[in-house]
C-alpha cells in the first residue's frame, strides 16, 4: 500500500461527501414534483409523453397500482430487447454481420437488463450489434435506473406520509428521474468521455498493420454514449467482454476515477433525500455514515490483499503486488478500489479480472453482494434495501427495551418486520440453493474454469451476483449454457422483484399510519449508537448466512495459497 | 386487482416505444453526431497513421510487440493476444497451475535475456482487457538491455527514451504506452 494509493481513496470519499448534498437537493427537487430549470426545454416532451400514453401524472397510486404498473413496465420492456436480440441478423446497425441471439442467451440477457443487473453471459464484441447496445441495452440502463429510484421515493413517501393511501405516481416519477437527471447528465458525460478517448461511432471494425507487420481488428461502436448511463444508472453491463478494463471503456486514471464516482454519486445523494424527507437530514447522515464505514472497512482488505500480492508468485522471483487481471494505468489501488465500489453499488463494471484477485481481495466484492448491496448500493436499490435492514434494527432495539420500535416517526408492527424478512430471505435463500444445486448436477460442474476452491467461488460468485443484481462475475466461469442462462435469469428476477413487491407494501403500509411524535423513550436513529447498530445487523445477518459458503470458497482458497498449493 | 392491471395496459406499451425511440435512438445517435463533429479523431478510436496514411494501431488500445528489437507487451489472453475483437483476462486464480505454470516459463525466458532480480509483476501478468497499452517504468527499463544488445545502440539512449515517454499522472500508477515507445525507438538513429 503506498501513500498515494491512500490519498486516491480518501479524496474519492472527501468528493463524494461534498456531492451528497447538493445531488440530493435535486433529487428532492423531483422526488417532490417541484419544477427545475430543465424544464424549459425538457417540460414538454414530458407532457407529451404522458398525453401519448393517456397517463395523468396529478393522480397518485396506492402500492398495489404502483407495484402493476411498475411491473407491466418492466415486463413490456424485456419483451422489447428479447425481440432485438433474437432479431439482431436481420435488423440494422449490425456492420460486424452477427447472428440473432439463441433463446437462452436472450431471455438471460433481456432478465439481466432489466433488473439493473447487466450480467453478461457474452463477450460484448461477438455477440452484440450496434443496435442491439444501443435499442436493446441502453433502455434498460436508463430505465431499470429511473426504476430503482422511483422505487425508492415511493418508500420514502411511506414513511414521510401521514394517514396516507397513495405513495406517488409511477409513471411520473420514472418519467421525471430520467428526462430531468439521468438524460442530461448523460448528454454531458458522453462528451466528456469522447473527448477524452472512448469512442462512439456507428462504424464496425477498423484493420490495422501493427509495427511489427501482423495485423489487427479494433472494434469501435457507440461506446460512449452506453458507458456514461452504464455508470451513473449503476448498470456495469460492458460494451466490451473486458467491460471497464478495455481501454476504449475506460482509457486513463483520471477516467477511471470519474467513473467511480458516478457509480457512487446518486446512492450518496439519495441518502439525503430521505432525511429530508422524513424531515431531519441527520436521518440520511446517520445512513450513510453506516454505509461510509462498511464501504472503507472492504477497501482497506481489499487494497492491503492486492498490494500484498501473491506468494506462489513470489517464489517464482516476481515481485510487487498482484498484477493478474490488472491494468498498468489503474495499477493495485485504484483496481481495488473500483472492484469494492462496484460491488458496494450493484454497477457490476469491473475494471480488473476479479477472478484474479487474491483469495480474500476477491472475498470483500463477494461479501459485498452478499450483505444485499447496502453499502450505497444500487441506484435507489441500495437505500430502499438498506432501509430494510433499518427496520430489522429498529425492531432489535425494540426487543432490548422491550418497546413497540419506531423509526422516523413511524411505529414498526409485525406487518412491517414480516415483510422486511421476507424481502431479506430471497438473498440467502436463492443465492444458496442455486449455488449447492450447480456444485453438484453435471452441467453446473462444467462452468468453472479454475479448480479446486476457486471453483467453487465461481459458482458462488455468479449466483450472489444475479440474485443481488450486481452482474460482476469471476468471469472464468463459461456461463452461456442453457443450464446457467436459465438458473441466472431465474435468480436475477427473483433478486429484483421479490424484494421489490414486499418493499411496496411496506411502504403502502408505512404510508397509512399516523404520525408518532419521538418522545423519551424513543430508540434516537441519529446518534453513534444507531450507526453501531445498524452496521452491526448488517454484519451479523450476512456473516451468519454467508460465511459457510465463504469458508468453502475464498478461505480455503486463501489458505491453499499460502501453503503452496495448486489446482 | 384487474383495474389496477388493464389500466397499466396503454402507457406500459405506450411507454416502451417512446422511450425507446428517446434512450435507444434518438440519444445515442444525437451523440454520435456530436461527438463526430466535435472530436472527429477520438471519436474513431484515436488511429495512429504513418506517413504513408496507413493506420497503425490506436494511442488508446495496446497491440502486441513479441519482437526482440521492441520493447515487448504484457502477456494477453486476448484471442491469440491483443485481439481487438476479443478483449479478456486469463481469469485465472490465484491458486491455478496453469497461471503458475505461465509465469515460471516467462520468468525463465527473462533470465535467460539476462534479466536479474525481482521481475516486475506486471511483466509477467495478464492484463484485464489483454489489449494493454502500457508497461510499467521498472517492465520497459527491464528490457533495456536486450533492446540495446539486439539494435548494437547504447543502453544509456534506450533508458533516455524511457525517462522521456513515462507518463506520471496525478491520479493513477506512472506508465509508458508501448507503441509511443516503440516508435520512437524506431526513430533513434
Amino acid at each position: 500500500m503506498t501513500f498515494q494509493g491512500w490519498f486516491l481513496i480518501l479524496l474519492f470519499v472527501g468528493i463524494l461527501l461534498a456531492l451528497t448534498r447538493p445531488v440530493g437537493l435535486w433529487l428532492h427537487a423531483l422526488y417532490e414534483g417541484r419544477r427545475t430549470p430543465l424544464h424549459v426545454v425538457l417540460g414538454p416532451v414530458e407532457r407529451g409523453f404522458y398525453r401519448l400514453s393517456g397517463i395523468d401524472p396529478t393522480v397518485e397510486q396506492g402500492w398495489r397500482r404502483y407495484a402493476i404498473h411498475m411491473l407491466l413496465f418492466n415486463t413490456a420492456l424485456l419483451m422489447l430487447t428479447y425481440a432485438v436480440l433474437r432479431l439482431q441478423g436481420v435488423l440494422p446497425g449490425n456492420p460486424q454481420g452477427l447472428a440473432g441471439l439463441s433463446p437462452d442467451l436472450a431471455f438471460n440477457t433481456a432478465i439481466s437488463f432489466t433488473t439493473n443487473t447487466n450480467w453478461q453471459s457474452y463477450g460484448g464484441e461477438g455477440t452484440m450489434s450496434n443496435l442491439s447496445q444501443m435499442l436493446g441495452l441502453t433502455i434498460h440502463n436508463f430505465l431499470s435506473a429511473a426504476t430503482g429510484i422511483a422505487l425508492a421515493f415511493a418508500l420514502f413517501r411511506g414513511f414521510a406520509r401521514r394517514e396516507a393511501k397513495a405513495i406517488g405516481n409511477f409513471w411520473a416519477d420514472v418519467t421525471r428521474i430520467t428526462l430531468y437527471l439521468l438524460l442530461p447528465i448523460c448528454i454531458a458525460y458522453t462528451l466528456f468521455l469522447i473527448a477524452s478517448g472512448v469512442p462512439q461511432t456507428l462504424a464496425g471494425a477498423v484493420d490495422v498493420s501493427t509495427l511489427e507487420g501482423a495485423r489487427q481488428s479494433i472494434l469501435l461502436g457507440p461506446v460512449a454514449s452506453q458507458e456514461a448511463i452504464k455508470m451513473l444508472g449503476t448498470n456495469g453491463g460492458g460494451f466490451f467482454n473486458a467491460n471497464s478494463a478495455h481501454p476504449f471503456e475506460n482509457p486513463s486514471a483520471l477516467i477511471n476515477f470519474v467513473q467511480m464516482l458516478s457509480i457512487f454519486a446518486i446512492g450518496f445523494g439519495l441518502t439525503w433525500t430521505f432525511g429530508k424527507a422524513v424531515g431531519n437530514t441527520r436521518q440520511g447522515w446517520a445512513i450513510l455514515a453506516a454505509m461510509v464505514m462498511l464501504f472503507l472497512a472492504g477497501v482497506t482488505v481489499t487494497y492491503a490483499q492486492e498490494a500484498a500480492g501473491n506468494p506462489i508468485l513470489h517464489s517464482l522471483g516476481v515481485a510487487g503486488g498482484n498484477m493478474e487481471g490488472k491494468e498498468v494505468r489503474f495499477g493495485i489501488a485504484a483496481s481495488a478500489l473500483f472492484s469494492v465500489v462496484t460491488t458496494a453499488a450493484s454497477c457490476g463494471a469491473v475494471n480488473a479480472m476479479l477472478d484474479s484477485f487474491t483469495p480474500l481481495g476477491g472475498l470483500i466484492p463477494l461479501f459485498n453482494m452478499q450483505l444485499g448491496e447496502v453499502v450505497i448500493g444500487g441506484v435507489g436499490a441500495g437505500i430502499y434495501g438498506f432501509l430494510l435492514f433499518a427496520i430489522l434494527a429498529v425492531f432489535v432495539a425494540g426487543l432490548m427495551v422491550g418497546r413497540t420500535p419506531e423509526y422516523v416517526g413511524k411505529k414498526i408492527e409485525a406487518r412491517e418486520v414480516k415483510l422486511a424478512v421476507l424481502a431479506i430471505a430471497v438473498l440467502p435463500l436463492v443465492i444458496l440453493g442455486f449455488a449447492a444445486l450447480s456444485s453438484v448436477v453435471q452441467p453446473g460442474l462444467a462452468g468453472p474454469l479454475n479448480k479446486g476452491p476457486h471453483g467453487f467461488s465461481e459458482i458462488l460468485y455468479a449466483f450472489t451476483s444475479a440474485v443481488g443484481n450486481n452482474g460482476s462475475a469471476f468471469a472464468g466461469l463459461t456461463a452461456n449454457t442453457p443450464y446457467y442462462n436459465a438458473l441466472l435469469g431465474v435468480a436475477m428476477w427473483f433478486g429484483r422483484f421479490f424484494v421489490i413487491v414486499p418493499m411496496l407494501a411496506i411502504a403502502g403500509s408505512l404510508a397509512a399510519k399516523k404520525y408518532t411524535p419521538e418522545s423519551a423513550g424513543s430508540f434516537p436513529t441519529t446518534g453513534g449508537l444507531w450507526v453501531g447498530l445498524l452496521v452491526g445487523i448488517i454484519l451479523i445477518l450476512g456473516g451468519l448466512t454467508f460465511l459457510p459458503s465463504l469458508a468453502l470458497g475464498p478461505i480455503a482458497d486463501h489458505l491453499s495459497m499460502i501453503r503452496g498449493q495448486l489446482f | 386487482m384487474g383495474k389496477d392491471f388493464s389500466s397499466a395496459l396503454r402507457p406500459a406499451i405506450v411507454m416502451t416505444i417512446l422511450f425507446a425511440a428517446l434512450l435507444g435512438l434518438a440519444y445515442p445517435l444525437a451523440m454520435t453526431g456530436i461527438g463526430q463533429a466535435l472530436f472527429p479523431a477520438q471519436a474513431n478510436g484515436s488511429l495512429v497513421r504513418d506517413a504513408n496514411g496507413r493506420v497503425i494501431g490506436s494511442t488508446v488500445v495496446g497491440q502486441a510487440f513479441v519482437s526482440a528489437r521492441y520493447f515487448q507487451t504484457r502477456p494477453s489472453a486476448a484471442g491469440k493476444g491483443y485481439d481487438g475483437l476479443a478483449s479478456s483476462g486469463s481469469n485465472l486464480g490465484p491458486t491455478s497451475q496453469a497461471l503458475a505454470d505461465r509465469v515460471k516459463a516467462d520468468v525463465a525466458a527473462r533470465r535467460v535475456e539476462g534479466v536479474t532480480g525481482a521481475i516486475p509483476a506486471d511483466l509477467v501478468t495478464a492484463s484485464g482487457s489483454g489489449l494493454d497499452p502500457d508497461l510499467s517504468p521498472a517492465a520497459a527499463q527491464a528490457q533495456v538491455a536486450r533492446i540495446a544488445r539486439v539494435r548494437g545502440i547504447a543502453g544509456e539512449r534506450v533508458s533516455a527514451l524511457i525517462a522521456v515517454h513515462v507518463v506520471r499522472p496525478l491520479i493513477g500508477d506512472p506508465h509508458v504506452n508501448v507503441l509511443a515507445l516503440n516508435r520512437a525507438l524506431d526513430a533513434l538513429r
